[in-house]
């Protein structure tokens, strides 16, 4: 095929050719200039559906208009006690500006359910096993009117840590137990409202897992699953979906859910950065400076003042679909209005997968990214962004560029720490790391004390992070780290290090031949290649 | 891993590697060197090897610190002009403390068990219940007893290791359950404290002698072990054992928890 031809595949897929200018890469917090081969293959985010004029509207609508059950206020009684479980703040990267679409929905719930004579309300956020968000994230999450009214003692962090507000639903018959809170278990009402940024978000994870224990979490995020998960994007190919529906059936059984789920563009930048999800070919001379004046700012900040101004930087991302009802055509229903915008149509796989990594990552919210979240991301999330079959060959190579620092957020991701430098010197099979240490590190005192009184992710968070990269290690024959600053980090975690692009593509086509068909994930995106 | 990839984690480094970076590399190289198969080490705790936590006491379990517990007595002296001189010569004293103990534990515990002078023993413990239930009881941080449980239902031995006064604490070990502690002694002469210590004294280096010492009767595997303290001047019980953390820690701890990676908890 002429590369003539192959421009005109899709409006999201370029193909560079002798004349194409230089690509950018969003690598860490840096966005640098590459050129690359002729003939690589660049997958841009699909133009941003757009966003529902009146977002309240909406909602409302969505609340009167359920699906399989009846709508809200038919369901309320004075007197009753209601639980509503929000997704916590990992969705949606970067942050939404305020009001959050969390917000919005919650004061419409809060005012329909006290015009209804509710008034045991209370509002846990289903962190599940990720860390506690702290009350300046939570009063901007839920706008100051919630915080005011709810805040600390029916506003707060659900605790999976903590036995006496747990109660044991039921076992699946593969003997996966769910244990979720009791505040929700024993309401009238469970309202989830959910954030649906990626396809793997919403259905039955949002109470199966936001709401549930370590010991119900470590049996479906285990190495096997996620290897049997092709892939865990996409709802119907995957085996964690599959579990956790399953689990999700006891939940249905014995609690009555009124579910809730939206779904966004991929408006991520506004106008003054949108140049940056933009094919540089069609860049225009203000494009190019804003571009030049952002990269010499980034270049001259010390990087803890670009971490600070990275992690003040908020999306404008619009809400282009909102469901309530019973959980699964629910989802059904955002799945299909998220991959209408994620979606990009691809015709074959490829032998060298370039992925840039910035530094956005649902764990590293407010944060750093560290070596295992780099390694999530790229390996984990991006690799899994596909339907079908995956994007790279077995057994291609991933390039992946990202400066690999050596760096932990303490107070974030303490455990981290210690699987980096204790255990992955050991090990990485991800099945000995799951039997040996992941219950010693969920129950390590301090890990747990971290978790419940800090805002540490659990002591077991390290080893799901691990897994949640299981497909993209399977697969790749070679992953190679390109820009990394050190050489150890690589190494840990089994990559081959190269300094710049140029020489990862050059020692990737060393094994996969000087003709290797080359893709590159222009950062930062959202997008399933649907492969063909 | 070859020969080569030792020699690149050498010469890409380009400076003095990091206590991870040095890890990593005599992991290249034991890798490199091994000529016979890898053992793999076994998690002791699952095959039944006996660990403990060791807990400081004071700012760690408790808000309290020892000078509580002397202003407490102080307070509680026979007849109430004893009582007002006691208590004004602790507070004059407090700037004294202050300095001392961050020059050293030992001068600290020298001028501090001196003000015990001449208080007998049966007013000590008489008033032990009291001070239980007045200063150290609501002093518990709330953190403390979700920790002692956790650690306590792994099947870790619970062992306090303190610089406080075995009369002033035994209430509040039975309150939270624990049995093995060791703390300081005063020396007592016909009932009456001279204001010495008997050894060995519970600070700094002392405490990971002792904790080494028990640990070796005992038979507790120290790699697989705990410790938690909020002060640098207990930074060798924290050395000594395979998991350590700063908790509450002072700002030096803190830096030195950060240094070494260590867990920095907040009972608070």
């Amino acid at each position: 095929m002429s590369l003539q031809l192959r421009r005109k595949t899709h409006e999201s897929v370029v193909y560079i050719d002798r004349d194409s200018a230089p690509r950018i890469l969003a690598s860490g917090m840096d966005f640098i200039l590459e050129d690359l081969p002729v003939g690589t293959r660049v997958i841009y985010p699909n133009p941003p559906i757009k966003g529902l004029a009146n977002r309240e509207a909406a909602i409302r609508y969505a609340l009167n208009h359920p699906h399989d059950c009846d709508p809200l206020f038919a369901q309320l009684e004075p007197g009753m006690k209601v639980t509503i479980a929000v997704d916590d703040i990992s969705m949606p990267i970067p942050p939404m500006k305020t009001p959050d679409i969390r917000q919005t929905a919650l004061e419409i719930l809060v005012e329909m359910l006290h015009g209804h004579g509710v008034d045991d309300v209370h509002i846990i956020i289903a962190i599940s096993l990720h860390r506690k968000m702290t009350p300046a994230e939570m009063k901007r999450m839920a706008g100051p009117k919630i915080w005011a009214d709810f805040y600390p003692d029916r506003y707060y962090n659900f605790d999976a840590e903590d036995p006496a507000n747990l109660v044991l639903l039921g076992e699946t018959r593969h003997k996966e137990p769910l244990r979720i809170s009791r505040r929700a278990a024993e309401s009238d009402l469970l309202i989830y409202l959910n954030f649906n940024f990626v396809p793997m978000n919403g259905g039955h994870k949002s109470v199966g897992v936001g709401l549930c224990d370590y010991e119900s979490l470590r049996a479906h995020h285990n190495p096997d699953v996620i290897r049997a998960s092709h892939s865990y994007m996409d709802p119907a190919g995957s085996e964690l979906a599959r579990v956790i529906g399953r689990v999700g059936e006891i939940a249905d059984e014995h609690l009555n859910v009124f579910h809730i789920e939206t779904t966004v563009n991929n408006y991520i930048f506004g106008p003054d950065m949108g140049f940056l999800t933009k094919n540089e070919d069609d860049f225009s001379a203000f494009d190019r400076m804003k571009y030049e004046a952002m990269r010499f700012a980034m270049n001259k900040m010390p990087r803890p003042a670009k971490r600070t101004m990275y992690n003040s930087l908020k999306s404008n991302y619009e809400m282009i679909a909102c469901h309530a009802g019973r959980t699964d055509p629910v989802h059904d229903r955002i799945i299909a209005k998220s991959m209408e915008q994620y979606v990009v149509p691809i015709e074959g796989q490829c032998d060298i997968l370039i992925c840039p990594v910035p530094d956005m990552s649902p764990y590293s919210i407010n944060s750093i990214l560290n070596p295992l979240l780099v390694q999530v991301m790229a390996l984990g999330y991006h690799f899994n962004m596909y339907r079908g079959k995956p994007l790279l060959k077995k057994g291609g190579t991933l390039i992946l560029h990202h400066p690999c620092t050596d760096e932990f957020d303490h107070k974030f991701h303490p455990s981290y720490i210690e699987f980096f430098n204790r255990l992955l010197p050991e090990t990485r099979d991800a099945n000995v790391l799951r039997d040996k240490y992941e219950r010693e590190f969920a129950n390590n005192p301090s890990y747990v004390e971290m978790y419940r009184r800090g805002n540490a992710y659990h002591g077991s968070h390290p080893f799901f992070m691990w897994y949640w990269g299981e497909s993209g290690r399977q697969h790749a024959g070679h992953v190679i780290a390109a820009g990394a600053e050190n050489a150890h980090v690589p190494a840990m975690m089994g990559w081959e290090r190269a300094d710049n692009l140029t020489e990862a593509i050059a020692m990737a086509r060393s094994s996969m031949g000087s003709s290797a068909e080359i893709t590159m994930l222009h950062q930062p995106i959202i997008a399933i290649a649907d492969m063909e | 891993m070859s020969r080569h990839a030792i020699h690149i984690a050498f010469t890409r480094l380009r400076r003095y590697p990091k206590p991870c970076e040095i890890r990593y590399i005599g992991t290249l190289i034991r890798e490199t060197c091994a000529a016979r198969p890898a053992i793999v080490p076994l998690n002791t705790l699952e095959i039944g090897v006996a660990a403990a936590a060791f807990y400081d006491l004071e700012g760690t379990l408790v808000r309290t610190n020892l000078v509580h517990t002397l202003g407490f007595y102080a307070r509680n002296q026979p007849g109430l002009i004893s009582s007002l001189k006691k208590s004004a010569a602790t507070l004059v004293s407090l700037p004294i403390f202050a300095i001392t103990d961050q020059y050293s534990r030992k001068v600290f515990n020298d001028l501090y068990f001196k003000r015990y002078k001449g208080q007998s023993e049966d007013r000590l413990r008489f008033f032990a219940q009291e001070l239980f239930e007045a200063v150290l009881k609501p002093a518990i941080f709330p953190g403390t007893y979700e920790l002692i449980e956790k650690s306590r239902s792994l099947g870790l031995r619970q062992v306090v290791v303190t610089g406080a006064l075995d009369v002033s604490i035994n209430h509040l070990m039975a309150h939270l359950g624990i049995t093995e502690y060791v703390a300081n002694r005063l020396e007592f002469v016909n009932g009456l404290a001279t204001g010495r210590l008997l050894p060995p004294v519970m600070a700094a280096a002392t405490k990971a002698s002792w904790i080494r010492v028990y640990a070796e009767r005992e038979g507790i595997s120290l790699s697989d072990s705990y410790a938690y303290t909020d002060s640098m001047s207990d930074l060798p019980m924290l050395s000594i054992v395979g998991h350590p953390a700063a908790v509450n820690p002072d700002m030096r701890l803190r830096q030195t928890a950060l240094h070494h990676d260590w867990p920095i908890l907040s009972l608070k």
